[in-house]
């Protein structure tokens, strides 16, 4: 492990919530194999704030999924909560996912025929707790999220920005460690992407750790750290501020993951 | 996740698609109705047939004339059995030892006119004794009178509404009808009987049997019915009839039935024809199950985002199988419900326009027809559910 110059804040770093040794993801696509991660090495202390950037096909996804154990690497350990996860059961990751992770999406995937409150409830649904604490839960993270008067609507009824409020309120609501959030913004107009990306730092602020997938530089500047990713490796690692809008280490414009 | 949280959940997303889900409704209640209206129509025609032989008494036997065995001898060399005839039936009144009475039936089709007023009807030739061997009951005048087998009074008693089609606003007895070139004079009137062993008692002129071979030149009878005293002697007085009957014609050429023997083998064709009718409302129910497997892989494929958000915010495999399960299962027993409910009223309507058959659906068709329902659409519904339990969230996610 070679050191590395801190990008810390601390000379102490906390240990990492997150850790990745080593990590490669191969997927084949027809008769190509395609390296989206390769040899990705990074931790992700608790509390972090990590914008991930890079062009389409860069793998931000694949990192992203990884980090949520939604995908596993072919090689490589990785760690969450120092546990190592490439060699759980579908049903323990699972089960990681459920009180470890958030997740938030470009396409908000709300089920369309729950309302507010139903899609907020389907976390706590599906670990089994009880309906009266659910319901005294769902109240307080839509309250949280500012959409109260909205619990009784029906996703098609709600503005888009007010539709990832209510993917952030569910996302949240089993108290994860981390939120893991691809192109957050990526479908709202930008008085919505703002409102969106600071309730997620506020959320961080109170001490959940955030990842951001984003092409958007406006968004990546706010982290605390940004991790550039060209063809599956981790290509530079920058301080947010670094970030300069208008003058970007890469030119695209992408509007899907 | 709780099973009534399920089951809410899958209805929720039933209620979604309310076109498709009514449509998959449609296609189980259809087989599902389909399986208890055909069972009750068979089982109705079998309680019907039955009801009308039991209502002989169980203490009849019928002889008929022809063997139903093959014999050796070459087709139309002394193959063809001898006629039943008054004589025979004369013989086994007089011979055999254990009956109460031997009654002789000659049948043909004939015209039957008053005036201009002509019905074409069943003509039996029969005596006296028929009336309590069928049971009849006669509603004006009275029934043949006693007489010599070989002599009869041109008389005739006539069914019920005959009677009334030929007489429409006179009092038929005392009258004189033309049957065949014949007149005979009207004496009674049947009591309204209906169907019995093929013959609409309704339909029908009664004449003396000797007045009927003459009516139909012919010396043969359809067929001689006797009641033996005691239902235990039924055997040793099959086994007399076919013995006197042998040596009259020098052969065995007559088959003795007893009403048992009748009713069991009504019985098993019947069984086969309520099973047979109930295979094919089962092929229904089948075509029925693939509709819901249908309904549940385009439910898969169409909510494959669904599944991976699921499973994203920590659904197990098995909660995702088992809330798709639920759904077809939910799907398949309303169905089955509505089915059940469609077809109980079809049988009412049934009972409705037909009283006389006693059309009931059984009650293994029922539990069969709602069970299979409830099965079928299950085991259809396994398959999408799988599928959707093991799709691979990044997959699933990856589509909008």
């Amino acid at each position: 492990m070679t050191p590395r110059p801190s990008l810390h804040p601390s000379p102490h770093p906390p240990p990492p919530l997150l850790e990745l040794r080593g990590v490669s993801r191969t997927y084949q696509v027809g008769d190509q194999l395609v390296h989206a991660l390769v040899d990705v090495d990074e931790s992700i202390p608790e509390g972090d704030y990590v914008a991930i950037m890079g062009p389409s096909g860069s793998g931000k996804s694949t990192l992203l999924n990884v980090l949520g154990c939604l995908d596993r690497p072919d090689a490589g350990v990785y760690r969450f909560a120092g546990r190592e996860v490439q060699g759980l059961a579908d049903s323990e990751l699972t089960e990681v996912r459920r009180h470890g992770i958030g997740f938030v999406f470009q396409f908000f995937h709300l089920v369309p025929r729950l309302t507010a409150a139903g899609n907020v409830d389907l976390p706590l649904l599906l670990a089994g707790l009880p309906r009266a604490e659910r319901a005294r839960r769902v109240a307080e993270a839509l309250e949280a999220v500012g959409l109260t008067d909205r619990a009784h609507h029906r996703p098609e009824e709600l503005s888009g920005g007010q539709r990832q409020r209510v993917a952030i309120a569910r996302a949240t609501i089993m108290r994860p460690k981390v939120l893991l959030a691809d192109e957050p913004t990526g479908n709202l107009d930008t008085a919505s992407g703002v409102q969106v990306i600071e309730l997620l730092e506020e959320l961080n602020r109170q001490g959940i750790t955030l990842v951001v997938v984003s092409h958007d530089p406006h968004v990546a500047r706010r982290a605390r750290r940004v991790l550039v990713l060209v063809d599956g490796r981790v290509a530079r690692r920058l301080r947010g501020e670094e970030i300069q809008v208008g003058i970007l280490p890469f030119a695209e414009q992408e509007s899907s993951p | 996740m709780t099973v009534p949280e399920a089951a809410r959940f899958a209805w929720q997303a039933l209620a979604a698609h309310r076109l498709r889900t009514l449509l998959s409704l449609l296609g189980m209640s259809i087989g599902v109705a389909a399986v208890v209206i055909l069972t009750a129509l068979g089982e109705g025609a079998k309680r019907y047939v039955l009801g009308e032989f039991a209502s002989l008494g169980s203490n009849l036997l019928i002889v008929v004339p022809g063997r139903s065995e093959t014999t050796g001898s070459i087709p139309g060399l002394g193959g063809t059995p001898h006629d039943l005839t008054l004589e025979d039936a004369a013989a086994l009144e007089r011979e055999v030892q254990g009956i109460l009475r031997a009654v002789p039936i000659a049948i043909g089709t004939e015209y039957v006119a008053h005036r201009e007023r002509r019905r074409q009807v069943a003509v039996m030739g029969s005596t006296e004794e028929l009336l309590p061997v069928r049971k009849l009951a006669v509603a004006r005048g009275r029934f043949l009178p006693p007489s010599e087998l070989e002599r009869g009074a041109p008389v005739v008693v006539l069914g019920r509404s005959l009677a009334t089609e030929l007489f429409p606003a006179s009092d038929p007895v005392g009258q004189v009808v033309r049957v065949a070139g014949w007149r005979l004079k009207v004496i009674g009137v049947l009591a309204p009987r209906g169907v019995q062993l093929g013959v609409d008692m309704d339909e029908v002129a009664i004449v003396p049997v000797a007045i009927a071979m003459r009516l139909f030149d012919r010396s043969s009878l359809f067929r001689i019915l006797l009641e033996a005293r005691r239902h235990e002697e039924l055997d040793a007085i099959q086994a007399q009839v076919e013995e006197v009957l042998a040596e009259r014609h020098g052969e065995r050429d007559v088959t003795v039935l007893t009403q048992e023997a009748v009713l069991a083998s009504f019985q098993r064709i019947l069984a086969a024809l309520t099973l047979a009718v109930g295979a094919i409302a089962a092929i229904s129910l089948a075509v029925a199950g693939i509709g819901i497997m249908n309904v549940m892989l385009v439910s898969v494929s169409e909510r494959t985002s669904e599944v991976g958000l699921l499973k994203a915010l920590g659904g197990q495999r098995r909660q995702v199988l088992g809330v798709f399960l639920l759904e077809a299962g939910l799907l398949s027993l309303a169905g089955g419900l509505v089915g059940l409910t469609v077809g109980q009223l079809g049988v009412l309507l049934l009972l409705e326009l037909f009283p006389a058959v006693p059309a009931r659906a059984p009650l293994w068709a029922v539990v069969a027809a709602v069970g299979t329902a409830l099965v079928v659409g299950v085991l259809f519904g396994v398959l999408p559910a799988r599928r959707a339990s093991r799709l691979e969230p990044v997959a699933a996610l990856a589509r909008r």
